[in-house]
């Protein structure tokens, strides 16, 4: 293994992480709180397929038919910006949903998740499939209707410059754009968490709603903010799995438990932005790793196949919660619903 | 070898006991998750329904199962209001299908890619190392780094006989030709999983390969792209997706599970339904590689020639291409 494997290896760390993080970071807000989310998986799903039947819809030509009866707008670049804002869309509807059932009517929040969860893997088969009519997939994205990857300011002239240039051109430089917003979001996490006077009363609602009620602060408004933050968030994950990906386009399930994986990270994390943010890059590295590496061969004594690579986010998972290396407390309201005392 | 022998043997013993059932049927056909219009599998078997219905005049009933709770559920609806034959395609309709049919032995039923040992069952193979060994041919001599790329879905025996074949096939034009396999996953996620087939896709292209080969599903949607993206070549499977990107897939191995369900429901209007083993191999054309216009500028007629030879020659038994599921190994990797 060479420099390069290396770099390599941490390019695809950096596109595998980016769904991870994002969703995570949805998570956090949510649960920070005090709305447990176990239904990030199924508002990725929805907007990975929203965004991707609208941007298909959205650069069809105007007197065409791939998709049917549809004609469509024949637009170019827009069209994708128009899919990432549906899939947003598509994510935040969920995520009132899960809202209404968990603020407003106070049901059981983990419940509440896996219906949605169903509710996303159900409806976006089909209502592909009525629109499409490809057994559940749209079809492929082709040139503007997708992301492509941003080179950028000065790879080129710097992937001369032995290993930084190298490492600039080859892992920073060259991803789609998804990527970039994901890591911006966590200092933009962190920042909104615990420096504006709006996290501040995020991180109460989730610890302590009676008080911040009793400062006379709506528990409903910030808790349903903080589910629409979690929408928006869950919806970039999916717009990019199914725009900024080689999927090109929606398929049944693509989400592939990503948003399970996002979940265990945040809990690896302990409910804090930068430590989701190494969290995530770990996780996104394990995969990495099984992709390059299906086997890893251990000195000639013993080999690693791929598949501990990809259990091992959920053992460290289970590792944490069992209380190594400090205890992981959730918010202390997370997942009760609040009532309000006359 | 001594496994195809086996399975002679038994497709003609089953033969002569061969059911006889009225020319007045009602064809059923059950799809598999995944929906009919899959552009894969699934599409494959309502084409050959659909021909059979266009040369018939005779309609056909079709279901499309949401979820794995519904594979004998349909099955024994459709037997029970009296449809026969009644045709599935996919290997997990396996043990649904074992219940189903002992339970109506009146009527017939056809299974592809997985055997079922029923007296009213015919069950359909594919050769798939045979068409898998073209492709690899194929591969090797359009590949110019002398690296070449395999992409397989869910591990299963079935995906490592593809993984075999193609080996095998990139081995007999380029004996130091070498080829990285991975595959996505070991749980039925892996069959869709376009976003990890695409990643994988790109540490093969890493490593030097040029050429691409997916057997996974859903998942090779993401191969197929990725390879495109870098400029390389995919190969497709099941279906001919010589078009999923034009001029950037250089064939595709196909599965013909069109014959199989047509054969089966023409075989029972013909009465002539015979149960047990059937293989379908590069002879019967069961198994090939696509050629169209998409394509038709990446392949040359030099290579045409080869594949055609090579053909011939497993069709004569001059070649022996290995089964991976004959002995759940692999003699070249």
């Amino acid at each position: 293994m060479d420099y390069l494997d290396i770099l390599r290896l941490l390019d695809s760390t950096l596109r595998l992480a980016t769904p991870l993080l994002l969703a995570c970071l949805a998570g956090l807000f949510s649960e920070r709180a005090g709305i447990f989310d176990i239904g990030l998986e199924g508002k990725m799903l929805a907007a990975a397929f929203a965004s991707a039947a609208v941007a298909v819809w959205a650069s069809a030509p105007v007197d065409n038919p791939q998709l049917g009866q549809l004609s469509g707008l024949g637009w170019g670049w827009q069209a994708a910006w128009l899919g990432v804002f549906a899939g947003i869309v598509a994510s935040v509807f969920l995520s009132i949903i899960h809202g209404l059932a968990s603020i407003t009517l106070r049901g059981n929040q983990l419940i509440s998740g896996v219906a949605i969860n169903f509710l996303a893997a159900g409806l976006t088969v089909l209502i592909s499939q009525n629109i499409f009519k490809r057994g559940g997939q749209t079809p492929p994205l082709t040139g503007d209707a997708r992301f492509s990857e941003i080179t950028l300011p000065f790879a080129e002239t710097l992937s001369s410059v032995p290993i930084i240039g190298l490492m600039y051109s080859e892992v920073i430089s060259g991803h789609v754009i998804f990527v970039y917003v994901g890591l911006l979001c966590v200092p933009l996490t962190w920042w909104v968490l615990f420096r504006t006077r709006f996290g501040l009363r995020l991180r109460a609602v989730g610890e302590n709603p009676g008080a911040v009620d009793t400062a006379g602060i709506s528990v409903t408004r910030l808790r349903y903010a903080a589910v629409i933050i979690c929408g928006v968030l869950c919806g970039l994950a999916g717009a990019y799995l199914s725009m900024g990906t080689a999927a090109a386009g929606f398929g049944r399930d693509m989400t592939a438990l990503r948003g399970f994986i996002a979940l265990a990270a945040l809990i690896f994390a302990r409910w804090r932005p930068w430590a989701a943010m190494w969290a995530c890059l770990l996780f996104g590295f394990l995969q990495a790793v099984s992709t390059y590496y299906p086997k890893v061969d251990v000195f000639g004594l013993f080999v690693i196949p791929s598949d501990f690579m990809e259990a091992l986010p959920y053992i460290l998972t289970v590792v944490i919660l069992a209380g190594v290396g400090g205890k992981a407390i959730p918010p202390r309201a997370g997942g009760v619903p609040y009532v309000k005392e006359r | 070898m001594h496994f195809l022998k086996s399975l002679a043997l038994t497709a003609a013993a089953a033969g002569l006991a061969g059911a006889s059932f009225a020319a007045d049927i009602k064809p059923a056909v059950i799809f598999d998750i995944g929906g009919k219009f899959d552009g894969s599998f699934n599409e494959a078997s309502f084409r050959g329904a659909e021909r059979f219905k266009e040369e018939t005049g005779i309609e056909y009933r079709e279901f499309e199962i949401q979820s794995d709770a519904q594979r004998e559920q349909a099955l024994r609806r459709f037997a029970q209001q009296g449809n026969n034959p009644i045709v599935v395609a996919g290997f997990a309709y396996g043990s649904a299908m074992e219940a189903v049919a002992a339970e109506f032995p009146d009527t017939n039923f056809a299974i592809v890619d997985m055997v079922v040992d029923l007296p009213n069952v015919r069950s359909v193979v594919f050769n798939e190392h045979e068409g898998s060994y073209l492709v690899g041919m194929m591969a090797a001599m359009k590949s110019e780094s002398g690296t070449v790329g395999f992409v397989g879905g869910m591990d299963i025996p079935l995906i490592r006989k593809f993984a075999c074949g193609y080996v095998q096939g990139v081995k007999a034009v380029n004996a130091d030709a070498t080829v990285i396999q991975n595959m996505t996953g070991t749980t039925g996620a892996a069959w869709n999983d376009p976003v990890k087939g695409g990643e994988l896709t790109r540490s093969q292209v890493d490593q030097g390969a040029d050429v691409v080969y997916h057997a996974a599903g859903g998942t090779g949607r993401g191969v197929l792209q990725a390879a495109a993206d870098a400029g390389i070549l995919g190969i497709g499977v099941d279906s001919n997706q010589n078009g999923m990107q034009p001029g950037k897939v250089l064939t595709s191995m196909l599965k013909r599970v069109d014959v199989a369900v047509y054969n089966a429901m023409m075989d029972a209007k013909n009465d002539a339904f015979t149960p047990g083993f059937s293989v379908l191999g590069v002879a019967q054309d069961g198994v090939g590689y696509a050629m169209d216009d998409n394509n038709k500028d990446l392949v040359s007629s030099d290579m045409v020639d080869a594949v055609e030879a090579a053909k011939a020659k497993i069709i004569a038994g001059e070649i022996a291409v290995h089964d991976y599921t004959s002995d759940d190994s692999c003699p070249v990797s």
